[in-house]
């Protein structure tokens, strides 16, 4: 097939493909957008000489919701509901970061207690993103035991959260100024006993695939990529570490308290698919370690900043205080405001950065909140990795970059 | 502020007629439009900002000046230093330079600013639209663009509204 019969958009795609594809001497061809190895809706045109790519254009945008959009028409408290949609592997982590950006915007404090927690519930958060990347990956890769094995650890992360919020996934948990409600009764033990039993499962993943003959042959020196590169496209999160730079922002930037915990950051110099597997790995036991001390002094106190301008009070006082009565019917009606200006935020999310840029313009809703999320700019490495090798690795090297497409594509 | 950036902040403001401004411990700078490749040159070369953490871009419709800013988030790894710059844009369809020749992945958030806001990026590599389909009309995230909804449907006024609904091209 030569260019020119793919579709009326291949005079803009000319300039990205090599000039073979126009005498039809490679061939042009489809990857996705309905394709299990692109975890979601990517599609990609890929440009093969036999089985080798020659070239990539990745197709972003069938997953859009528009959600930044939609942002702008809530008021600050009602737009995180869809803060979870963005990414919904990392529901909590959107909420954190959306609700520090909303923090830093009007100067809420947050209690030491919802800070713990949030904490606690951001890492267990990473554990069950890092499960289905794991379990896609390897499945990816012809190794179908592990996906099972991940999925059924996941679901029990994903109890703890339905536990305290109501909510497996679609969370919205973090609430400006702290959490929504108190933790459940039962929710310390139930983390206790997820992390005791949690390192041997990591044992037994490690056990499945970090030797494995045909795991490594797919996944060594495949899609290498220097931490220079990486830097200059932006790349952040295990994909970078994988190729040998500790940036981490829970160390660089510490918020809501990560300055008090103590972990490492995993570092691998390889750069390749193997490199970023086995940083994600590592990245399970220092989720696990700083859950468990998070847990140890998990202190006493409000759940939720007592400051009555932007957190509503607690049901008890609407019976006795008519002050209360004013505060709670202007926070659910109008909403509180926020400055006439901008910051930007950044938290490590499971997959690199996760920034939000908020501004406001003084009334009580978001004026624009931008989300800068790291599938999207992780993604855009993807042809770089990909020249040059097989389709098949072109699959390894996705999973190995972990996008999750509602993150892409917002 | 730290007096690193603090010193770097001075130096961009007298080289580029800049700006600068602080919130919440934040830096940010406002650079002339036409200045912007030359700044982030300097900010990559000379001060060691070498990532390009996050573009976008806001729109102050109907305010005709400026209509827009663009805001650019830059990273200094080894400095551990964080600084916005901000471009602003006059009229409906402004126009403004492309920095991917610095900063590669620039690319994609400019695609982004054409598809969402239709600031034309002179120099850019591959400008197409990148979350929107290509044929779409207007630009989504721009003030004067509505939302939209969809209207509620009941037995009595269903074929009414299946026909005023706006469906995708054939």
């Amino acid at each position: 097939m030569t260019i020119s019969q793919i579709e009326i958009t291949s005079d803009e795609l000319r300039h990205l493909v090599s000039n073979r594809a126009l005498e039809g001497e490679t061939l042009l061809l489809n990857m996705g957008p309905q394709h299990p190895s692109t975890h979601g809706v990517l599609r990609l045109l890929l440009e093969l000489d036999g089985e080798k790519v020659v070239s990539c254009i990745p197709d972003v945008g069938y997953l859009h919701t528009g959600i930044e959009k939609n942002i702008e028409a809530k008021t600050y408290e009602k737009a995180e509901t869809m803060t979870d949609r963005l990414d919904y592997l990392n529901t909590m982590g959107n909420n954190l970061a959306y609700c520090l950006a909303l923090e830093k915007l009007v100067d809420l404090d947050v209690p030491e207690r919802a800070q713990a927690v949030r904490v606690i519930f951001t890492e267990l958060q990473r554990i069950s993103s890092h499960l289905v990347w794991l379990g896609t990956h390897a499945l990816d890769l012809a190794a179908m035991s592990v996906f099972f094995y991940c999925f059924n650890q996941r679901e029990r992360i994903l109890d703890i959260m339905e536990m305290c919020s109501g909510q497996r996934m679609m969370t919205t948990y973090f609430r400006p100024g702290g959490l929504w409600r108190e933790t459940a009764a039962g929710f310390e033990e139930a983390v206790r006993a997820f992390i005791d039993d949690f390192p041997r499962r990591v044992d037994e993943y490690e056990g499945l695939l970090s030797k494995n003959p045909i795991f490594l042959d797919r996944t060594k020196n495949v899609g290498v990529m220097s931490a220079e590169q990486g830097v200059a496209w932006g790349i952040t999160g295990p994909s970078l570490r994988g190729s040998g730079l500790a940036y981490d922002l829970r160390k660089e930037e510490p918020y809501s308290g990560y300055e008090q915990y103590e972990f490492d950051i995993p570092v691998a110099s390889e750069g390749d698919v193997y490199a970023r597997y086995w940083v994600r790995m590592q990245e399970f036991r220092q989720s696990l370690r700083i859950v468990r001390q998070a847990l140890d002094k998990l202190p006493k106190g409000p759940f939720r900043s007592s400051n009555r301008k932007f957190v509503p009070p607690p049901r008890a006082e609407l019976g006795t205080s008519m002050e209360a009565v004013i505060h709670h019917f202007k926070l659910w009606t109008e909403g509180f405001s926020a400055p006439k200006a901008s910051v930007y935020v950044a938290v490590e999310s499971p997959r690199g950065e996760l920034g939000v840029f908020l501004e406001g313009d003084g009334g009580p809703k978001p004026y624009r909140c931008y989300w800068r999320t790291p599938s999207f700019v992780n993604l855009q490495i993807l042809p770089l990795l990909s020249k040059n090798h097989l389709v098949a690795d072109l699959v390894a090297i996705i999973g190995s970059v972990d996008i999750v497409l509602g993150d892409v594509d917002r | 502020m730290d007096s690193v950036l603090q010193a770097i902040l001075q130096d961009l403001e007298k080289t580029f007629a800049a700006k600068g401004s602080e919130f919440r411990g934040q830096a940010s700078l406002l650079v002339p439009a036409d200045q912007i490749v030359a700044a982030a040159q300097a900010l990559r070369d000379q001060h060691g900002f070498g990532m390009l953490a996050a573009l976008s871009a806001v729109d102050y419709w109907p305010q005709p000046q400026p209509r827009f800013h663009v805001v650019y988030q830059f990273k200094n790894i080894p400095q551990k230093l964080r600084l916005e710059l901000r471009v602003a844009l006059d009229g409906n369809e402004p126009e403004l330079d492309s920095i991917s020749s610095i900063y590669p992945n620039a690319n994609w958030h400019e695609r982004e600013l054409w598809d969402m806001f239709g600031l034309r990026i002179k120099n850019h590599p591959d400008l197409r639209r990148i979350l929107m389909p290509e044929d779409w009309a207007g630009y989504p995230l721009r003030k004067d663009y509505p939302l939209g909804y969809e209207e509620v449907e009941f037995t009595f006024n269903f074929e009414e509204i299946e026909q005023r609904k706006p469906r995708p091209k054939e």
